[in-house]
């Protein structure tokens, strides 16, 4: 099989990475660029633990080819956390302790971040909505609502 | 011997001479866009070496136009995007909302409604909703393009009308007069991330009070989403009242052919699909209404 040569920018850095052609573009983070940030739960879009962002765009790895990353914006968890520390959904879920095993955390990052982008200001509903694609089998989902609820609140009005 | 490739053109030719070149030679193709029932597929039950078309670079899949006239959704589009359309959410907010059901905000980042309408599953949700709202579709071949009504589509079980050599460039509604609004349920076990136990789609144009046309499509109760014309003339000349959704409802009974398995049984199904299209008849009148 020929492997394909992609460009693309990952967490705002120029990237090129070899793939084939069937490869996801989770098994390309994690296998080819290291990046084991991003977690596999179900393979099958499911579940989010892979969940990333594509052009601003929240997607799961899982159900997209290396392939297809070719001149795309690609964000991941271990480009969420700036040079001055960690993010606000990372400090609020660390403070509400809105994880277990934590397998599930970083797509439920990646997707709060994505709601937040979006909505800055999202109720108990849309919250729950937004991260149905989220599961957390430790089912510790509202500690995890709660975080995000906090950091919208945070972020509407600074302290 | 046969291997995955991956390709991402981007013009019609270019698709039409690679799906030509595979076809004359004997190997696999497979049409790329959000890849969310492909990618699945491609590790249980169609693991056979093919050659992945990404059909997301080109500029006509890529067309999402609101006009006065036609509105034109490319098979490229996500269902995100289409969300996030104000105006086309205003002229079929049935559509929408069949879309909207579809998957979680990470699927609906890439899953697109012309990709529901290829992997032909019953239950897809946006076909009910589609042939409701009287959409066809654009097909790209290799003599230049045909139209296909949405209903025409969808042959059986994962099975689509496109010949080899054909891909689906997108769908074309006519541009609904406020009088014209459509309405989509279905009914799962969970409110997300489920699979319809039953399904139905309504369009209804009203002229003052009175039906003057309709159309009723139900889904996940026979091999393929079926449009159900006498449905929809027992509400045509009516003013939609209760005995003519009564009608039209037992009219989907009649037609609905469904099996029994885990999410319901055959009786149950042809029940609730009654159900279903009475009161998704009186969202989209009263939408009609402006109420």
């Amino acid at each position: 099989m020929t492997k394909l040569h992609v460009s693309t920018t990952i967490n705002n850095e120029a990237r090129e990475y070899l793939c084939e052609p069937n490869q996801s573009m989770l098994d390309v983070l994690r296998d080819e660029l290291g990046l084991t940030g991003t977690k596999e739960g179900c393979g099958t879009g499911d579940c989010g633990a892979c969940s990333i962002l594509v052009d601003d765009r929240l997607v799961c790895a899982c159900l997209m080819l290396g392939a297809e990353a070719q001149d795309a914006q690609i964000e991941t968890i271990e480009g969420v956390a700036g040079e001055s520390g960690l993010h606000l959904l990372q400090s609020k879920f660390l403070e509400h302790a809105a994880l277990q095993c934590g397998i599930c955390t970083p797509g439920f990052i990646m997707a709060s971040k994505a709601l937040l982008a979006k909505n800055p200001n999202p109720d108990e509903t849309t919250i729950r909505y937004w991260l149905a694609g989220n599961l957390c089998r430790c089912t510790g989902y509202d500690k995890i609502v709660r975080a995000v609820q906090d950091a919208a609140a945070e972020l509407s009005h600074p302290a | 011997m046969s291997a995955y490739a991956y390709v991402a053109p981007t013009s019609i030719s270019e698709v039409l001479t690679l799906l030509d070149d595979h076809v004359r030679s004997g190997r696999g193709t497979q049409i790329l866009a959000g890849g969310t029932d492909v990618m699945v597929q491609m590790r249980s039950v169609n693991r056979e070496p093919r050659t992945f078309i990404d059909i997301k670079r080109l500029e006509e899949t890529n067309r999402l136009h609101v006009g006065a006239e036609e509105v034109y959704i490319g098979s490229a589009i996500p269902s995100a995007r289409m969300q996030e359309h104000a105006e086309l959410k205003t002229l079929y907010p049935g559509l929408l909302e069949a879309a909207d059901l579809i998957g979680s905000t990470q699927v609906q980042g890439r899953a697109t409604i012309c990709g529901n309408l290829c992997n032909a599953s019953p239950a897809g949700d946006s076909i009910p909703a589609l042939i409701a709202a009287g959409a066809v579709c654009d097909i790209a071949t290799p003599d230049g393009s045909r139209e296909l009504a949405v209903e025409d589509f969808v042959v059986g079980v994962g099975q689509n009308a496109l010949a080899d050599g054909e891909f689906l460039l997108g769908v074309m509604l006519r541009r609904p007069q406020a009088s014209t609004k459509d309405a989509y349920l279905r009914f799962t076990p969970r409110t997300e991330m489920d699979i319809a136990v039953a399904g139905v789609g309504v369009s209804v144009t009203l002229d003052g009070p009175n039906c003057i046309a309709a159309r009723v499509a139900i889904g996940a109760v026979a091999t393929k989403a079926l449009l159900v014309v006498d449905a929809a003339e027992a509400l045509i000349g009516t003013t939609l009242d209760d005995a003519a959704l009564q009608l039209a409802g037992m009219a989907c009974q009649a037609a609905a052919q469904p099996i029994s398995d885990k999410r319901g049984s055959a009786g149950y199904r042809k029940k609730v699909v009654a159900v279903l299209c009475r009161r998704a008849l009186a969202i989209a009148r009263d939408r009609a209404l402006g109420r």
